[in-house]
């Protein structure tokens, strides 16, 4: 059906969101056309291309797009289409084009930022339109594309508001899993897991900062780690510090997790303070802490790592954990069809131990064999059948809703709640890119 | 876990050990075993399978050759397969409910290489169907065995097992080793 600005904004209520907006196809493009080919979304980070002539493969909405970096060292996205007769023109999800990148149909030859360098047997173009520097000759390049700290994003609209403005205090999170690195400096270990979530790319956004889930959807992840921490105990060994990932859903239980406060920004970005991994006392945390000193000086160590932080949500397509230096990006395949990209970050001249510790996390939470996403995958999963059916219209958000704390441009959880504030947020921050006619939100 | 993995990076994946008929089937067997143990869901037999510092690994890139301090599928000793065993028969593993059903076939044993005190490389391929949620996802792949040979018989200090699409993407999560 084609959907009027006023039917779209009937959609999201205060309190509650319509099923369509997560199941129909109609709805699902035009958010491709009004939020991911609108908004600024993640690219990818700049170690991900570190030397001239790397590519990197990335998908924007529905538009297959690849981040490059030149010979100049300087970094590009670009439409990942040959020119000529439309040719995808890298086809590995990443690599090194060398000098050039080379169609693979007819051999037409494109430098790293796109432009065309030459066309084998060119003198069968002489007295044509096609001129070597004509503009519909060369890689099309995003119509915009802008860094924050080496975090590369683009945009598919001529014109909008800056990067910068876009993420504005969010941008915290970005800031954290640099600065948190005694060299400055953070880059991304190894290839990322592609994971599909058969769920609406929502889902994955809302469960992120939904506090009243992890007790529940957890449990028994939770409690099998507990009791395999106890066993060791009882044999007189230290189970791994990263088996408290796990066993922190038990020992929180359902109601637990309402210490821990979330923040709603400008543009859908959402932030969640505290939890784990901040700041524990053990050897090698004072050993990093004492690294930090030495490259920051005590003051502004301490202000680095005093930033009460977990969890930064950037709206439409990640989700960052600073503390423990993982970033999730999603790409929207259909209504129900979500891939995620999920990477994890080494900080440099960080010890060892630090790396590790992010290592324990990237296996047990986010790995193909996770023993806990494979849990919120399947609920997720769930949600999406029970959306479909007509047994019900509305999705509830009414966790403490009307009780938002409102603090400037933010919008907060009261204190001790497992509000759904983030969720209505993101709903309205949906409501507003939907019905803006491609202005954004 | 260092020395098994070093040991199996060390032996040539490509070479094939003189032995004995009564080795190959012995290895065979014990793989066969292993599989059905794993399809049968005989956990308690399952964890002792392998030694105490045994691991089950599946790598994510091909080129690894150590499974500690970099990122894997699996990389499992006894503590995390208990584990994953406590969790997946939890009552709330909502998730493994229905539980699967796993179904592997096991083939082209091949010793690599057989060792003075009895230690065996060995390395087969995997064919394994799953059915979950009513519906089968088929996964195959290679298997590297660095066994330990006791009184008692074969134990695993390191299994290795690669993916085919061991890049990806994956369109669920692997609950139970392969």
């Amino acid at each position: 059906m084609t959907w009027t600005n006023e039917e779209i904004a009937a959609l999201v209520e205060p309190d509650r969101a319509h099923r369509k907006a997560y199941i129909d196809p109609d709805l699902f493009d035009l958010e491709m056309e009004r939020i991911f080919e609108n908004a600024w979304v993640y690219v990818g980070h700049e170690s991900q291309v570190k030397n001239p002539g790397d590519y990197y493969l990335a998908r924007i909405g529905r538009q297959p797009m690849m981040m490059t970096r030149d010979h100049n060292g300087e970094i590009h996205v670009l439409y990942n289409r040959c020119p000529h007769r439309g040719a995808q023109l890298c086809s590995a999800r990443q690599g090194n084009a060398g000098r050039r990148i080379r169609c693979s149909y007819h051999a037409w030859m494109f430098n790293l930022d796109g432009s065309l360098d030459n066309i084998p047997a060119i003198d069968g173009y002489d007295g044509t339109a096609l001129t070597i520097d004509g503009e519909d000759f060369q890689v099309q390049k995003a119509q915009r594309a802008a860094n924050y700290r080496g975090f590369w994003f683009a945009s598919l609209a001529e014109d909008g508001i800056s990067l910068e403005e876009h993420l504005g205090e969010a941008r915290t999170g970005f800031d954290q899993l640099i600065d948190r690195a005694p060299g400055g400096e953070t880059e991304v270990v190894g290839e990322c897991f592609h994971m599909v979530q058969h769920s609406n790319w929502k889902i994955f956004l809302e469960n992120q900062l939904d506090a009243s889930h992890p007790g529940a959807t957890h449990e028994s992840t939770g409690v099998a780690a507990m009791t395999i921490e106890r066993d060791m105990r009882k044999a007189g060994e230290d189970p791994p510090m990263s088996y408290g990932f796990l066993s922190d859903f038990a020992r929180l239980g359902i109601d637990g997790w309402g210490k821990f406060g979330t923040v709603g920004h400008p543009h859908g970005h959402c932030t969640l303070e505290g939890y784990m991994g901040l700041r524990p006392d053990d050897p090698d945390t004072n050993e990093y802490v004492k690294c930090m000193y030495d490259a920051y000086g005590e003051e502004r160590a301490e202000e680095i790592l005093g930033v009460n932080l977990h969890h930064s949500l950037i709206y439409p397509c990640m989700s960052i954990q600073p503390p423990l230096q993982q970033l999730r990006t999603i790409r929207p395949i259909s209504p129900n069809r979500t891939m995620s990209e999920i990477w994890h970050f080494r900080l440099k001249d960080a010890p060892e131990a630090i790396y590790q510790r992010a290592l324990g996390y990237y296996y047990l939470v986010n790995s193909p064999s996770t023993m806990v996403n494979a849990d919120d995958l399947f609920n997720w999963w769930k949600v999406q059948h029970g959306l479909e059916s007509q047994g019900g219209d509305w999705v509830s958000f009414h966790r403490n809703a009307g009780y938002d704390v409102i603090d400037g441009p933010l919008r907060k959880s009261p204190d001790g709640s497992m509000s759904e504030m983030p969720m209505r947020h993101m709903m309205h921050v949906w409501r507003d890119y939907m019905t803006a006619n491609g202005k954004g939100a | 876990m260092g020395e098994a993995a070093e040991k199996l990076a060390a032996s040539d994946p490509l070479k094939v050990a003189e032995v004995s008929v009564e080795t190959q089937l012995a290895v065979e067997r014990f793989l066969h075993r292993q599989a059905e143990i794993l399809d049968e869901k005989r956990w308690e037999e399952w964890l002792a399978l392998f030694t105490p510092d045994g691991h089950y690994w599946m790598p994510a890139h091909e080129d690894q050759t150590d499974g500690d301090g970099v990122p894997n599928i699996f990389w499992e000793n006894l503590d995390l397969m208990e584990m994953r065993i406590r969790r997946n028969n939890h009552p709330q593993a909502h998730s493994q409910a229905p539980n699967n059903r796993l179904c592997h076939v096991v083939s082209n044993v091949i010793i690599e290489d057989e060792a003075a005190n009895g230690d065996i490389i060995a390395r087969s391929r995997f064919h394994c169907a799953e059915y979950l949620r009513y519906d089968v996802r088929n996964f195959t792949g290679k298997y590297r065995h660095l066994l330990k040979k006791t009184d008692d018989g074969f134990r695993i200090r390191l299994q290795r097992a690669d993916l085919v699409n061991r890049e990806g993407p994956f369109e669920y999560v692997l609950q139970w080793w392969l």
